[in-house]
């Protein structure tokens, strides 16, 4: 059953108090806190369990490869992945997106070829296809969304071409909410035989990802914003793909036999996994995701969407505040503006009310400006998010109306 | 006004409340740049609100205007211009800014977890300042 104020006590950072005040973390979507298991599982593996992974053969090694390892099974059961060796551990999900460009995309891009993303891109995608599409002649193109932040199927399948080699979107946008339809946007971008990567950073916090039913041929999130340590990434591709895909980077562990002048690589995962990896962070993560798993997403998803009407509902009766993302289908982040109060200032006032949003342009500066804003504050919800947080920070709110008043 | 006078204010303030309220009345004071100034060039790089300084020479000495879309930065920006008011390039870089901006209470301010231009407001000045006498 699930229940956000049993959850919270999971969570020793939230009943911590900032200058006094009660902690209202509004601020999931850049990352989210940590339930003591992980914290717990971490401390044993350095305390108990720790060694390299893949190489000794005494307890220790075994048992910190069984346990990196048993992390990787639990990432794939997560993202319903048929096969294990799908799953590439990363730093981050902008390394996720990264290993893709310079091993898939630098092998198969060339002058004429498109990129198609949307204008609502995080910058983690959006760089780094712009700098791919740069170093190979590729064209980058964008889609539209509708002005109040929805997807515009006639706008993405105007845009999809012949030409069109990888389509690489957000699975839900950081800034406006937005939930992509990524199912059919795989169909349509394999019928025309291009590939598709999904940014699934967002959407992977409040639903519930299935790469077999997407039929994505890649997806990438990071670990943090799951509830789980920095410094681990999960990649998603398929085999058949990663086979066939260069090495990201070289070094020990990824190598089946090296001579002075020439190696042959390991199989995949091992082949885009150079070096000694984040093994800790890995089953920090595959504890986080075993933590997350206890719940049913449906319920999640149910619950949340009363937080998120709740939330819609009262931020509207705000006068001079304008929610920027207002799509029927949207996860549980505010993204808004307040007349004639700069972000920043507004963040300074709630910030001494215990409330952390996030001011700026949230890493995703284009649509930000597009928008017609320099910078703009959000509010984010993650599942220990309850109406109580909404109501401090609407409280907050008011208070800094008053103040710059 | 002097930093010792800012200092002396400030001092005398107990709640946050009042003291963000201090910072908009300095802000509120801050001449506005014109617009043809506020361009990238004179822009401090920060992520959360923009922030230009514009540095004036003359003969031996330099000195500051500065602007931002944000009040309460509005307001630390006249601080920081009090602060570095009427003083020889030199003088600009001994000037510890943490231990004054601390005696103000305002220590947070200008801690980099701010990513405000704060901080880089201060580097930006003093680079200024290095660059006048040749450093």
């Amino acid at each position: 059953m699930f229940d956000a104020y049993e959850i919270r006590k999971d969570f020793p950072s939230l009943g911590q108090l900032i200058d006094g005040k009660r902690n209202t973390y509004l601020d999931t979507a850049a990352s989210a806190q940590k339930p003591l298991t992980v914290l717990k599982r971490i401390e044993k593996a350095y305390k108990d369990e720790y060694a390299n992974v893949h190489r000794g053969s005494y307890r220790l090694s075994e048992l910190a490869t069984e346990n990196y390892e048993s992390s990787r099974e639990i990432v794939a059961k997560f993202i319903h992945a048929t096969n294990k060796n799908e799953v590439i551990f990363t730093r981050n999900a902008t390394e996720g997106i990264n290993l893709v460009a310079a091993t898939f995309g630098w092998q198969n891009l060339k002058p004429g070829d498109e990129v198609l993303l949307s204008v609502a891109e995080h910058h983690a995608n959006l760089v780094t296809w712009q700098q791919w599409c740069l170093r190979t002649g590729a064209t980058l193109k964008y889609f539209d969304l509708d002005e109040d932040g929805s997807f515009n199927w006639e706008n993405f399948a105007n845009a999809l071409n012949s030409k069109t080699k990888i389509v690489a979107v957000t699975a839900m946008s950081n800034v406006l909410g937005t939930i992509f339809p990524v199912k059919k946007i795989c169909q349509a971008a394999h019928a025309i035989g291009a590939k598709v990567l999904i940014d699934a950073c967002q959407f992977a916090v409040h639903k519930k990802i299935d790469v077999t039913e997407f039929d994505c041929d890649f997806l990438a999130f990071s670990g943090h914003k799951l509830y789980g340590p920095t410094g681990i990434g999960v990649l998603y591709a398929k085999y058949d793909l990663l086979k066939d895909m260069p090495p990201y980077q070289f070094g020990g562990d990824m190598i089946e036999h090296v001579y002075y002048d020439k190696t042959s690589f390991a199989l995949p995962p091992a082949k885009f996994e150079a070096g000694t990896p984040a093994i800790v962070q890995a089953i920090g993560l595959g504890e986080a995701l075993r933590y997350l798993m206890q719940f049913d997403f449906e319920d999640i998803e149910k619950y949340e969407q009363a937080l998120i009407d709740y939330t819609t509902q009262i931020l509207a009766q705000i006068p001079e505040l304008k929610i920027v993302g207002t799509a029927q289908n949207k996860g549980g982040v505010f993204s808004f503006a307040v007349k004639n109060i700069h972000p920043q200032d507004l963040a300074f006032v709630l910030g001494k009310e215990g409330v952390a949003v996030r001011t700026g342009h949230f890493c995703a500066e284009p649509i930000v400006r597009k928008l017609g804003y320099t910078s703009l504050t959000r509010a984010s919800l993650g599942i220990y998010s309850v109406k109580e947080d909404i109501d401090v920070f609407v409280k907050a709110l008011y208070k800094a109306k008053e103040f710059f008043r | 006004m002097t930093a010792d006078e800012l200092i002396d204010n400030f001092s005398f303030i107990d709640s946050w409340e009042d003291r963000y309220k201090y910072l908009i009345e300095l802000g509120n004071q801050l001449p506005h740049l014109p617009d043809e100034k506020k361009t990238d060039e004179w822009r401090v790089p920060g992520c959360q609100s923009q922030v230009w300084i514009v540095p004036h020479f003359e003969n031996t000495s330099i000195w500051f205007e500065g602007d931002s879309d944000a009040i309460i930065v509005r307001g630390i920006i006249a601080i920081v211009l009090v602060i570095f008011k009427d003083k020889p390039a030199q003088e600009i870089l001994d000037v510890d800014v943490e231990e004054i901006f601390d005696k103000m209470g305002l220590r947070e301010h200008i801690t980099p977890n701010r990513r405000s231009g704060m901080l880089s407001m201060v580097d930006k000045i003093k680079y200024y300042a290095a660059q006048s006498i040749g450093n």
